[in-house]
């Protein structure tokens, strides 16, 4: 495995002013992996996962794509971001651009493609996701279901080689969250490799190739879903399976 | 088949009365006081005084020609402080540690010039810097006295930017960063559109109040209206050119003060039907 991760993380460690957020993580994610992130609120989840595209920067450690780390100037200013994606929970669309706009900007922007071919690819997607009839509307005019969709299609506008999505149904009301959660699997059956925060357990423990589940800004446990989710060996893991099955929601 | 609309004719009705009220009401209220301020003893003098109308006619073309000034003044100033306010919004917007010294001395430039009296700098400039008789630089005191006013004025509308810029959630900031964007590209893309949107009210308000206050540049002899209407009340001793002057800045800011209202209720709007 060692020679072929994809993204490898090594003894990364963040504070936030005093605050220790994430605390000396080792992971990899190999090619055409899928990765869940899992854990309490303030766990530290979506800290490590912006690491990984540099949206957040850290103090100690070092993050590899393929083997270079994500700070080599190599990637220049925004070879990174071609190359990994990201979705948010609350979709950050702009909302005084048309959906068509929302997609190319980067591609047309910042890598320099004719609009003509951003379009045409940002169509094809579009339609790949249900929504080829929405390529002129305003994020306002479409649901939250849709506009995550349309963030999600954003995202994969360069044809990254990783997307990260950090908690992405969270602020969508249950009836839509079947939607997403579909496209996200389609993605996987595609053999994109992805690093998925989620409170959805019924999701990971579907999609998941590993499961790790963080506290504190540490992994305390990393398994395959059937493993974690029915047999966990870390107490504290355990802990928090029980208050998920509680709150019902897995 | 839907029945025909018959409560059409009630409800005009229902509107008339009101309406026919409130007309009564206004006739009765006005007439008494403008039968009161017309009975008083010193009416006939303030009215020869103020409301001359002969006065009036006499003096109205040239409060018009110095008005046409002041509304050129106020259009040029416009297009200026747009402009350069909204430099020093972005600049002092900027957040990489290489743009510290000019964020620096914007906060230092809006601190100045939000700290003194706008008739103040338009004395200083108007009269000061055409004295140095700089060369290559026009020598007017309309020029510097309109400088002074841009320079001012900007500092109050780069505050009002940046309170825009600033109200633009962070996840916009993210997304774009996510996508790529370098900090200027986020700026001019993504960040600047909603922020001019955010505060077109305030800016709209800020249009309304230069609009009148050009009249300070006749202070230094411009011959704006209100120049023009003191030159005429200097040598008749007669002050209905003064109101002359006064209507026709009233024809002017009463529809773009409508106009401040009607964008400041559309935009309360949006924003309802994006909470909603
Ligand atoms: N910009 C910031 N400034 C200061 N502290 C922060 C910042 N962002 C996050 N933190 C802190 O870092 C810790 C980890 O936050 P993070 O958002 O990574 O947690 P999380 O696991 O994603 O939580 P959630 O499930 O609520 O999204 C928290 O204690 C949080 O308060
Ligand atoms: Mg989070």
């Amino acid at each position: 495995m060692a020679g072929q991760a994809r993204i490898r993380i090594e003894g990364l460690t963040k504070y936030y002013g005093d605050k220790l957020v994430i605390d000396g993580v080792d992971m990899s994610v190999a090619a055409h992996e899928v990765v869940c992130l899992i854990g309490a609120s303030g766990s530290g989840k979506s800290t490590l996962l912006r690491c990984i595209n540099r949206l957040v920067d850290w103090d100690h450690g070092t993050i590899t794509l393929d083997g270079v780390s994500v700070e080599d100037p190599a990637f220049g200013r925004t070879g990174l971001q071609k190359r990994i994606g990201i979705v948010f929970q609350s979709y950050n669309l702009f909302p005084h651009m048309t959906v068509l706009d929302n997609i190319t900007l980067a591609p047309r922007k910042v890598h320099r493609i004719p609009r003509a071919e951003a379009e045409e690819t940002a169509r094809g997607l579009l339609a790949s996701v249900g929504l080829g009839d929405f390529a002129r509307a305003y994020p306002e005019q479409l649901s939250g279901g849709q506009q995550q969709r349309v963030a999600i299609v954003r995202a994969l506008a360069t044809r990254p080689d990783v997307l990260l999505l950090d908690e992405v149904t969270a602020a969508l009301d249950p009836e839509l969250i079947g939607e997403v959660l579909g496209i996200i699997r389609g993605l996987k059956d595609d053999g994109l490799t992805m690093v998925i925060v989620t409170h959805e357990m019924g999701f990971a423990r579907d999609v998941a190739d590993r499961v790790c589940f963080l506290e504190g800004g540490r992994i305390l446990e990393e398994a395959h879903p059937a493993r974690l989710f029915t047999t966990p060996e870390n107490p504290r893991t355990a802990q928090f399976l029980e208050r998920i099955i509680a709150s019902g929601r897995l | 088949m839907p029945l025909p609309p018959r409560r059409r004719r009630a409800e005009w009705r229902a509107a008339l009365v009101p309406a026919l009220i409130s007309l009564a009401s206004i006739v009765v209220v006005f007439g008494a006081l403008a039968w009161f301020v017309t009975s008083a003893e010193q009416w006939p003098r303030i009215r020869h005084q103020f409301f001359n109308i002969e006065a009036m006619q006499a003096s109205f073309p040239r409060v018009l020609a110095g008005f046409w000034v002041s509304m050129r003044v106020w259009l040029t100033a416009l297009v200026c402080i747009a402009i350069w306010a909204l430099v020093l919004a972005v600049l002092r917007s900027l957040r990489a540690p290489v743009f510290a010294p000019f964020r620096l001395m914007v906060v230092i430039y809006i601190d100045f010039f939000r700290g003194v009296p706008v008739l103040l700098l338009v004395l200083l400039f108007g009269f000061g810097v055409p004295a140095l008789a700089l060369p290559g630089l026009p020598n007017s005191a309309l020029f510097w006295g309109s400088v002074a006013m841009v320079l001012s004025y900007s500092a109050y509308v780069a505050e009002i930017y940046r309170s825009g810029i600033d109200a633009v959630h962070e996840g916009q900031r993210a997304a774009a960063k996510a996508l790529g964007l370098s900090e200027w590209q986020t700026m001019i893309h993504a960040i600047l559109p909603q922020a001019l949107r955010n505060v077109a009210p305030a800016l709209m308000n800020i249009v309304v109040a230069l609009q009148k206050d050009v009249a300070l540049l006749s202070v230094l002899g411009v011959r704006d209206a209100v120049r023009e209407a003191q030159i005429y009340t200097a040598t008749t001793f007669n002050y209905s050119s003064l109101l002359v002057a006064a209507g026709l800045f009233l024809l002017a800011t009463i529809p773009m003060a409508r106009l401040a209202d009607y964008v400041t209720r559309r935009d309360r709007e949006r924003r309802l039907q994006r909470a909603g």
